[in-house]
């Protein structure tokens, strides 16, 4: 199962629901204000440290670069994907759930 | 309101016209909607009517002022640099919320324009001395 998230985890509770429903090895991809989730520091990155150690975390480049977030400031373990991996991941899970 | 609304260009109005101190209060991440486009623009408008301005960034509206943005990748604009130019239309009053940065690992040297950080309460105490709040 390949989980999308593309809102700001500290304005909804997509990311929040989507680390606990995810099984392990499933790959989560943070895009748009998602990627906030991402950065070290802040007050969800312990839950997505731990996300990291059990699910495949990716986040999209150009959505990182658009808001300012350098890849030095990413949670370690997460990957970062441009849209050719985007479509990657799309192509190698049967299925896609998109936490709006 | 008349006062305060007449078209630039008649000074004498203009001179006499009433200052109300405006809060323009940023609530939104900067590209993944468009409120913070758009209340960059009345800001801007807003500077064309010599009001008393402020601007806050409180939540994710803080993310608008992050250094380093660059949207050309989701071909969006790069309006961030916009902030920058503020000061020269006298707005300088720009404030942001300590525990919003403390939630997202964010400290002063992130910012690419210079702004004061306040408290929540601080903060409180600011939009209730304003006149006009207008919140995205």
């Amino acid at each position: 199962m390949l989980h999308t998230v593309n809102k700001s985890p500290f304005e909804r509770n997509a990311l929040a629901s989507c680390l606990a429903h995810a099984t392990d090895g499933a790959a989560i991809l943070l895009i748009e204000d998602a990627v906030y989730g991402a950065t070290k520091g802040t007050s969800v990155a312990a839950k997505v440290e731990a996300a990291a150690a059990k699910c495949k975390v990716f986040v999209l480049g150009p959505d990182l670069a658009a808001r300012g977030m350098s890849e030095d400031k990413l949670i370690d373990g997460i990957t970062v994907v441009d849209y050719e991996g985007f479509v990657d991941l799309t192509v190698e899970h049967s299925v896609v759930q998109a936490w709006l | 309101m008349s006062e305060v609304m007449d078209l630039p260009g008649d000074d004498e109005e203009f001179a006499s016209g009433v200052v109300k101190k405006f809060m323009f209060v940023n609530r939104k991440a900067p590209h993944g909607s468009i409120y913070a486009l758009e209340v960059l623009e009345m800001v801007l408008i807003s500077a064309a009517f010599d009001q008393d301005v402020h601007l806050a960034f409180i939540d994710d509206g803080m993310y608008q002022i992050v250094k380093g943005q660059d949207p050309s990748g989701i071909n969006q604009k790069n309006f961030s640099k916009t902030f920058r130019a503020l000061d020269g239309y006298d707005i300088e009053k720009l404030y942001v919320e300590r525990e919003g940065m403390e939630e997202r690992g964010l400290t002063e040297d992130d910012f690419l324009v210079d702004v004061e950080v306040i408290s929540q309460a601080e903060m409180a105490e600011l939009m209730n001395g304003m006149d006009v709040v207008l919140s995205a």
